[in-house]
């Protein structure tokens, strides 16, 4: 009996054993690492020798005392806010208005919204580099045809606004199939008393939207927040291909490139680090309230 | 009054129907470019629905160098990734499901904490630790990474799915006399199947659609997935061969496309069931 008792309490540990051992091993031994080299200088030669010389708060401060980080930082939250704002206002439009449209066109923007879900975005960024081509690309011509203006052989990635906003619609168009599909199926969960009990009282459609919609997706709604603001503050593959290598510099750089310029390809390990625990540090102040609010929905189950 | 009703209904769908095409045009362009012939990509109009399709785009495409290579160093990673982290992952939704123990919420917040790490933040670390181990330039170093990104999520998937069933029957299962492993590969195995197959299907997609740590990891090139392999299509020249691009790129996003189509429902399931209840 004891013997049963003994196997009953150590098998949830050793149900989640494996998981945690490689997420410590593969995650929490590099995170140590990370912390370590950040006070490290760390370069070619460090590693192949694999040691590096402790400089104490050196790279930190070279870090904070670059000019162009700062730019980066700034660029990085106006990026995110947009593409925040604009993926989840889309997004919720586009929710909304799957509950007003036939079942047939339902069903037809939703296979096209699961279509833009399933595309890879290394392949995204391919069908954006040809749409938005000088010479032969669709938008050029689209738009000059449309009237909008004239846009024959206007090249796309002359300044950094232009190269960036392309990059939003790139990853604002990739984003939004999931913030619609969650967000209505937030929607169909507004019991439809409620709101008939509503119209009834004679409550206009604003201001029933307002008390009773909003209140009951308002968690999703943060929730999605919550991660599009993850997602985008740390982008890398969009705006590294898009811009493409080449063209990157410090006037299009956001967050995730400038680590890998400075860290990866400069191969200076150490400040690479040091911008690492800087950009942890700002995204986890960032996911609070995402963290918080799902361990609580995974404390309530059982 | 109820014509007035049609009419909104109307004005709504055809707002849905313009909706529709601005969403999937960049993929109907895709697949589309792929099987034009080269006078109509290089014409400065273009030809919105070819009449004279072509399938050399794609000969040229599966003949570059490296794209056998790249497919078969995706497959790999992707098979051996899912299966490894299905089989861990469904251990430890079996625990968070169905026991309560001491370090229950800590394992979640780990959980949880892991998907809000911004990857771009990992690649330095990851890169010097796996240096360090040989893991550099080998697939294996790949794949131990994608695990630790596809496990979480598979965890909290699964667990969703498994809270899914109804408890009596696992009950009624019991008071039969079987025992718990016996009540677990009858009973609960079968009934959570679907919930596995989606989770392997996003699993898959995550992995095969990988970018960042691919590039970083892998430099030979015989060694790189098929994302890394796409993303040196245009090369250095001016002139792309966008035909070829273009079926290349439809190549890459088909398994994802079918797959994709298969799971969508569940997948919004398994990621929203704990933030509704919440």
């Amino acid at each position: 009996m004891t013997l049963a008792r003994a196997v009953r309490w150590a098998a949830p540990y050793l149900l989640i054993l494996p998981v945690v051992a490689i997420v410590v091993a593969i995650l929490g031994y590099p995170l140590y690492h990370l912390a370590r080299l950040s006070f490290q200088k760390y370069g070619l030669f460090e590693l192949i020798a694999h040691h590096g010389t402790s400089v104490g708060w050196a790279n930190y401060r070279s870090v904070l005392h670059d000019q162009i980080f700062w730019h980066v930082l700034v660029r990085t939250i106006v990026f995110t806010v947009a593409n925040v704002g604009l993926t989840m206002g889309i997004g919720t439009l586009l929710a909304l208005l799957l509950t007003k449209v036939s079942s047939f066109v339902r069903v037809l923007l939703t296979a096209g919204l699961v279509l833009a879900w399933s595309i890879p975005p290394v392949v995204a960024v391919q069908v954006w580099l040809w749409m938005t081509d000088r010479e032969n690309g669709v938008l050029n011509y689209t738009l000059t045809r449309l009237h909008v203006g004239n846009y024959f052989q206007h090249d796309w990635y002359a300044t950094p606004f232009s190269q960036l906003s392309l990059t939003t619609s790139l990853i604002v168009w990739g984003a939004i199939p999931f913030v619609v599909v969650t967000v209505y199926a937030g929607l169909t969960q507004v019991p439809t008393e409620i709101v008939e009990a509503a119209e009834i009282d004679g409550a206009r459609p604003w201001r029933i939207f307002w008390d009773v919609t909003v209140p009951i997706i308002k968690p999703i709604f943060l929730i999605l927040t919550s991660l599009s603001i993850i997602w985008d503050f740390a982008v890398f593959t969009q705006p590294f291909l898009l811009i493409g290598q080449p063209a990157i510099n410090t006037s299009n750089e956001l967050m995730g490139i400038y680590l890998f310029e400075e860290g990866y390809l400069k191969t200076d390990f150490g400040r690479g680090a040091a911008i690492s625990i800087l950009m942890l540090l700002i995204v986890a102040v960032l996911s609070i309230v995402y963290v918080r609010k799902m361990v609580r929905a995974g404390d309530e189950a059982q | 009054m109820r014509a007035r009703k049609r009419r909104t209904r109307f004005i709504w769908d055809a707002i849905g129907l313009l909706t529709f095409v601005v969403i999937a045009f960049p993929v109907y362009w895709m697949i589309a470019s792929a099987f034009k012939p080269d006078e109509e990509l290089n014409s400065l109009t273009p030809t919105w629905f070819s009449l004279h399709p072509t399938l050399s785009h794609f000969r040229d495409a599966i003949n570059r160098p490296f794209f056998w290579d790249g497919v078969k160093n995706s497959l790999i990673v992707v098979s051996v990734t899912v299966a490894l982290s299905m089989v861990c992952a469904f251990l430890a939704a079996i625990a968070l499901a169905k026991f309560r123990f001491t370090g229950r919420k800590l394992f979640i917040v780990l959980i949880i904490g892991i998907q809000m790490l911004p990857q771009a933040g990992l690649i330095i670390p990851l890169y010097v630790v796996l240096a360090r181990y040989h893991q550099v330039n080998a697939l294996s170093g790949v794949i131990v990474t994608y695990m630790t990104f596809v496990l979480p999520f598979s965890v909290w998937m699964l667990r969703g799915f498994l809270l899914g069933i109804p408890k009596e029957l696992e009950e009624a299962a019991m008071v039969d006399g079987s025992s718990r492993v016996g009540s677990f590969t009858r009973i609960l195995l079968p009934l959570v199947a679907p919930g596995l197959v989606a989770t392997s299907i996003f699993a898959f997609i995550t992995t095969w659609n990988e970018y960042i740590f691919a590039r970083v990891l892998l430099n030979d090139q015989a060694k790189q997935t098929a994302t890394v392999w796409l993303s040196y299509f245009t090369g250095t020249s001016r002139n792309t061969d966008w035909g070829g691009l273009m079926a290349g790129s439809t190549l890459i996003a088909i398994p994802v496309i079918v797959f994709f189509l298969i799971v969508q429902r569940k997948i919004a399931f398994g990621l929203t069931t704990g933030a509704v209840r919440g």
